[in-house]
This record gives structure tokens, sequence and C-alpha cells, in this order.
């Protein structure tokens, strides 16, 4: 692929000025071409400085994979307190933490307990979560929504609103075939809670799995997104959120800004780029690069929202 | 069918073959579809580091997350297609044949 010229937006809308203040983050340029994917191409992270005026600042956190033992990461406990201290040494606090699943890595009481014991000690106002499919391993999300569904509906989801930003969390690790499925219920409830909203209120999704066909051979997708994406699609500024690809992805298709989030614990290959999505070890002294936090900010009457990736390393 | 030679199943990619153990390596289950008789007890082992399942899609087994080196059995009491995948990695699939 060729990049983009100065001033002429790529093919996520980009310019290569952009571009490169994006690629600033996390290692240097990143454009990659996916081939049998349906993706083309993307930018890695984003570095947006979070304007002094945000009215709204929250944080992202993700696959904390809690319990993980290999040579990936010997110690996602403690990857996951620096990821919190870095919360916390933000220099605002956030309104609000979202972590996008897969706090746990095998769902079990104790990891659900020791997670939930840990973002304890965010300073913020109020944390959210969304599970991963390792935090419903088996039993259509059960002890994930015992131990961290209170409030939520049907399965899991809910929406809020904070400063006139609409956000909805959704559950898209249940009852899967072989990508991310959302099922007939909650598309009803996206249908029927966005139905008085007006088509400038900014909207943001939460998901673990992302809303656009990454790499769907891995399961990097949702088999029924579109029809929740089409619901979003008569509002001027939708923002898409979602971890489980464990590295930075971004996206933008029309309306929509879509970002995958890294991690917390250990990285998995680039889509396509290793026979299957397994844990990727790093030379020593590298891992923390790998792993990040990101800060969201929203600023009033601003069409986009500002994102800023920043690693652990 | 008579007067037709028919390879042997195992030679064939994809088609069930006479097994009552699977190996779950590399993100996948080996082999991917297996036939058994009924009262067949059929054994999945997860050689991969990181956990499986062995869920059926509609039907009665759940293995629940199997580590490294973890075993699950699964006596099957009733002919019928089971198809299963793993819950954690949703592209793994598997299929059992049980036949009378």
């Amino acid at each position: 692929m060729t990049a983009p010229g100065d001033g002429v937006p790529g093919p996520e809308g980009m310019t290569r000025r952009q571009l490169l203040r994006h690629s600033a983050w996390f290692g240097g340029a990143v454009v990659l071409a996916v081939s049998g994917g349906e993706v083309l191409s993307h930018v890695v992270g984003s570095a947006d400085s979070i304007p002094a005026n945000a009215a709204l600042r929250f944080v992202q956190v993700s696959d904390s994979h809690i319990g993980f033992r290999g040579p990936a990461n010997t110690d996602v406990s403690g990857s996951f307190s620096d990821a919190i201290e870095q919360v916390n040494g933000l220099a605002h606090r956030p309104d609000f933490v979202m972590h996008t699943g897969d706090l746990t890595h095998l769902a079990t009481p104790a990891q659900f307990e020791q997670v939930k014991q840990m973002m304890t000690g965010l300073k913020t106002g109020h944390v959210f979560t969304v599970p991963g499919e390792h935090d419903s391993i088996d039993d259509a999300g059960q002890k994930y929504r015992r131990a961290l569904g209170a409030g939520s509906r049907g399965d899991g989801w809910y929406s809020f609103d904070i400063q006139g930003v609409h956000f909805i969390a959704l559950v898209n690790t249940l009852n899967l075939r072989k990508l991310g499925h959302l099922g007939e219920d909650q598309i009803d409830f996206v249908r029927k809670d966005m139905a008085g909203l007006a088509a400038d209120t900014p909207i943001v999704v939460f998901s673990h799995i992302p809303l656009f066909a990454l790499y769907p051979n891995w399961g990097w997708g949702t088999d029924d997104a579109t029809r929740v994406l089409a619901l979003l699609r008569r509002f001027s500024s939708v923002t898409c959120l979602n971890g489980h690809i464990h590295q930075l992805f971004t996206k933008i298709e029309g309306n929509v800004t879509f970002h995958s989030a890294t991690t917390t614990a250990y990285p998995l290959p680039r889509p396509g780029r290793a026979p299957a999505p397994v844990p990727v070890t790093l030379p020593a002294g590298k891992l923390r690069h790998a792993l990040g936090i990101r800060e969201v900010g929203y600023v009033k009457g601003r069409h986009a929202l500002a994102v800023r990736d920043q690693s652990l390393g | 069918m008579p007067g037709m030679h028919m390879p042997k199943a195992a030679a064939q990619p994809g088609k069930a073959v006479a097994a009552n153990t699977v190996a779950i390596k590399n993100f996948a289950f080996a082999p991917a579809a297996v036939t058994v008789r009924v009262g067949t007890t059929v054994t999945w082992t997860n050689t991969d580091e990181e956990p499986h399942t062995v869920s059926a899609t509609s039907g009665p087994f759940h293995s629940g997350a199997l580590i490294n080196g973890a075993t699950y059995r699964y006596t099957f009491t009733k002919p019928g297609q089971y198809q299963y995948l793993c819950t954690i990695h949703p592209f793994m699939h598997g299929n059992v044949v049980v036949t009378q």
C-alpha cells in the first residue's frame, strides 16, 4: 500500500502528518496490510493530547488475564498493579475506568476476587467492566455476572450517560460459533436504548471483541455487529472501544471510529503473522513497551473524542 | 457402497476417523472429527500452553477450562452427531459421530 500524502486522507481518514504523529507511540510506525482478512491497513495507537478543558475523562484498561502463567508474562498481577499505578498517576483523575474484558485468565472465583480487589485501588469515580471470553468460559458468563454484573441487564449489558455522552457496554463473548456474538436480546436492547437520543449525542460503545472484522480466522470480529452499527449510523460521533487482540489498532469507517486497546498482560501476534494467536514472549525488557493504558477525553461540542495511549514502559 | 472403492477414512482430511482420543494441539482438535460406537468414552488432552475447552454447541458436554496437560472424558450414550468448539477460541471446531 502507499502512504497517504500530506493533507490527503489515507484509507483510515488520516493524513500523513496525523499518521506520523500517531506512529510516535508504541515503538514506531506500523501500517499493516492483512492478507486474507478484511482489514487492509491500520494505524497503531493514538497520541492525542487530552484537552485541558475536557468535560469528561475516562480510562480504558484491558486484558489483565489475572491467573495467566507463562513465559510471555511471569507476573501479570504485577503488571496490572503497574497499570493501576499509572492510571492513579495521571494528571487528571478519570471520571471512570472501563476494563474491556479478560479480567481473568480462567474465570475462577479466586481470580475474579483478586482482580476486583486490585481494581478497588483505582482512584476514579467508578469502575465499569465488560466480560471477555476468558471471563465466561463454558458457563455463559454466570461467574462473571456473579462477581461483576451488579446493575447490568440481560446477560450483562448496560448503558449510562455522563456529561452528555451516551455509553453502551456490550457483551459479545457468549454463544460463540466462530466470532464474537451479540444476539437478538442485546440488539433489541440497543435499539430501544438509542431510540430517544438526539443524533448529535456522542456515542461510545464498549465491547471485548472488536465490532469490526479485524481478523475473522482468529475470531477477531463479531458476527452480528453490523446490525448494531446500523442502529448507530444516524449519530454524528460514534467511538467503539474494545480489547481482545492485545495490541493497538485504529480504524475509521464512516461515522464510526474503532480503537482496539492493548493489554496489561502479554502481547499477541499481529493478525495472521503466526499460525495461531499464541502469547508472544518478547526479549527481556521489552514487555512493558507492549502493555499500556488508554486515556480518553471529551470536549463538549467537539466531534471526535481524544484518545491517548500510553505504554507501561 | 458395494463395488465402489472407498479410501480409508483416516487418509481423508476432514473425514471422521475411528478414534476415542483427541489431542488439542496448536489451537486445533486432532483429529477434528471422530466416529465412535455408543457407550464409548472419548478423551481429549490439551497439549497447548493456552487453555481450551471442549464444549458441545447444542449438546450435553462442557469441559470447563482445560489447562496444559489436562484431560476431559465424556461417554456417549446416544447415537448422533455432536459438534463442539472451544469457547475461548471459537474458531476451533470438532465433531463426534456416535453410531449404534
